[in-house]
């Protein structure tokens, strides 16, 4: 019986993630394809990008600030508190800059693109789509997805700066660190490497979180619970994604 | 002989535990305004999205225009598509885009024509030019649907299916509607296929009449013999009794008085 159960959901499993790489493989041949909106792009460019950018700075003000603060305190008990502006711009762009970012951003616009796609779906916006013979692929999916590839490493590398205009500020103003020193750390210690790997990670982010939304949204279930649901699913994988994306490419750039 | 229009055949469709159609057969013919009636949850709108292919069909065949639909894929389904154009029973508009974009979706040319377009079909059901640059969610429920309305007629598609067109609307605004329909049916040639619960539209629209139940076309016939029709079923509908045939779940039981 167990047996059974457990061999049910692994075949469920392997069919969501067939379902799931059929759907990417869909949107991005229609992506290469015309016909395209440019238009679309454009607007989902701005929605993704622009009203992302108070959010994912905020984020990183105060998470660079924290970092820093833990960082002073951990490095004292060694004598080494003067590590503070190293290890917080290795710790930023590496790590905080790009996975931070990435979960606000999936908070933020996974969401609303399955709540979005959703209320499509069950108003029947999607079929009426398809009757005005326009590709929902085309349409909705891929402009969401080329959007927020494209725009998400921009909002790492603003990401990326603040955290660590965020422990800078501490830093001096909290720690007595000495302003120009700081940043002249700060830079020795900033690598083209690390810099290009949380680029790497914010494109694919950007990925999973547009992915994530429009798959569950196209595939709403029935009325505002199927949405709900829809909304809930999409943020939950897309911070799934996202954190074991981080994970693998770290291991691959950083593990050898 | 004329080939049909639309041509169903045993079709069949279940969802889950419930077998929505169990074997529909229906001809509509080129330029015909058939009309389609029948109990709520019957499958009429199910229907109408067999035929565009927005749904799979368990069994049977469709044709239009002698082709078969059901399995086209890629360009040869958008083709078949195009040759439709469709009035969803809620409306379906996209309330990202305001009304005169919505309208002219699915039209070729500049921004200006297109607008331009957009406000001579909305002139045709009864909506200023006011209402061209707000969005959806700004208009009433009656407002929609004539939008809607527009947008289905906007492209001039040679078959337009309206789902429950007059629902929703005051019966002055109803009867232009039903007037509109009838008017492209006879001027412009286009096959019209409408489902509606209101007799005052069957008999302003329909050429032929179609009655779904219970998962089949129970009765048709010209719109003629709709009154003189002794099928108990029919009869009951177009009476709107609550009693007859057709029984409610639920309220089965409850004596007749
Ligand atoms: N996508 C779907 N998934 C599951 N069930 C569905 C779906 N679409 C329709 N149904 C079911 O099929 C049946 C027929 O639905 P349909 O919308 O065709 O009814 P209808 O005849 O148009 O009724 P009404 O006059 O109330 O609009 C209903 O029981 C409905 O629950
Ligand atoms: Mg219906």
């Amino acid at each position: 019986m167990a047996l059974v159960a457990i061999g049910a959901s692994v075949l469920a499993a392997f069919a969501a993630v067939g379902r799931l790489a059929r759907f990417a493989g869909t949107a991005l041949i229609r992506l290469v394809q015309p016909p395209w909106y440019p238009a679309q792009w454009l607007n989902q460019m701005l929605v993704i990008g622009w009203l992302s950018l108070p959010v994912v700075g905020l984020t990183a003000i105060f998470t660079g600030s924290a970092l820093a603060q833990q960082i002073f305190i951990g490095g004292s008990r060694f004598n080494a508190a003067s590590t503070v502006p190293a290890v917080t711009v290795i710790g930023v762009v590496r790590e905080l800059g790009p996975v931070l970012g990435g979960l606000m951003v999936a908070g933020r616009v996974a969401s609303a693109m399955a709540a979005e796609l959703g209320t499509m779906r069950v108003t029947e916006q999607i079929d009426a789509l398809v009757t005005l013979r326009t590709d929902p692929f085309r349409w909705l999916v891929a402009p969401r997805i080329l959007a927020a590839v494209l725009v998400m490493p921009f909002l790492v590398l603003v990401s990326n700066a603040l955290g660590v205009m965020g422990g800078w500020l501490l830093a001096t103003q909290r720690l007595g660190f000495n302003s120009a020193q700081y940043l002249a750390t700060t830079a020795r210690y900033l690598q083209v490497d690390d810099v290009a790997s949380s680029l790497v990670k914010a494109a694919v982010f950007g990925f999973f979180i547009a992915l994530m939304g429009c798959f569950h949204g196209y595939h709403s279930g029935g009325g505002a619970a199927g949405v709900g649901r829809a909304t809930t699913n999409a943020v939950v994988s897309s911070f799934i994604l996202i954190l074991l994306a981080n994970l693998v490419i770290t291991v691959i750039l950083f593990g050898s | 002989m004329i080939v049909p229009r639309i041509r169903l055949a045993g079709v069949a469709k279940r969802f889950g535990p419930r077998q929505v159609l169990a074997g529909v057969d229906l001809d509509v013919m080129p330029g015909e305004s058939l009309v389609i009636i029948g109990g709520s949850g019957t499958g009429k709108s199910v229907t109408l999205k067999l035929i565009l292919g927005l749904i799979a069909p368990d069994a049977g065949s469709i044709l239009v225009d002698g082709q078969e639909v059901v399995g086209l894929k890629g360009a040869a389904l958008d083709a078949h598509r195009a040759r439709f154009g469709m009035l969803f029973q809620g409306g379906a508009l996209f309330d990202s885009l305001p009304v005169w974009r919505n309208v002219s979706f699915a039209l070729a040319g500049s921004a200006a024509s297109r607008r331009a377009a957009a406000i001579d079909n909305l002139a045709r059901v009864g909506l200023g030019p006011e209402v061209a640059d707000l969005k959806p969610a700004e208009l009433s429920g009656g407002m929609q649907k004539r939008v809607a309305l527009a947008r289905a007629i906007a492209a001039r598609p040679p078959i337009i299916f309206f789902d429950e067109p007059t629902t929703g609307l005051d019966p002055i605004t109803a009867a232009v509607i039903n007037d509109l329909i009838r008017e492209l049916a006879t001027d412009l040639k286009i096959t019209a296929l409408t489902i509606t619960h209101d007799m005052h539209s069957v008999r302003t629209v329909a050429d032929r009449v179609a009655m779904l139940h219970a998962g089949s076309i129970i009765w048709q016939g010209p719109l003629a013999s709709l009154d003189g029709c002794d099928n108990p079923h029919v009869r009951q509908f177009i009476t709107g009794s609550a009693h007859g045939p057709i029984q409610m779940p639920g309220l089965a039981n409850r004596p007749a008085r």
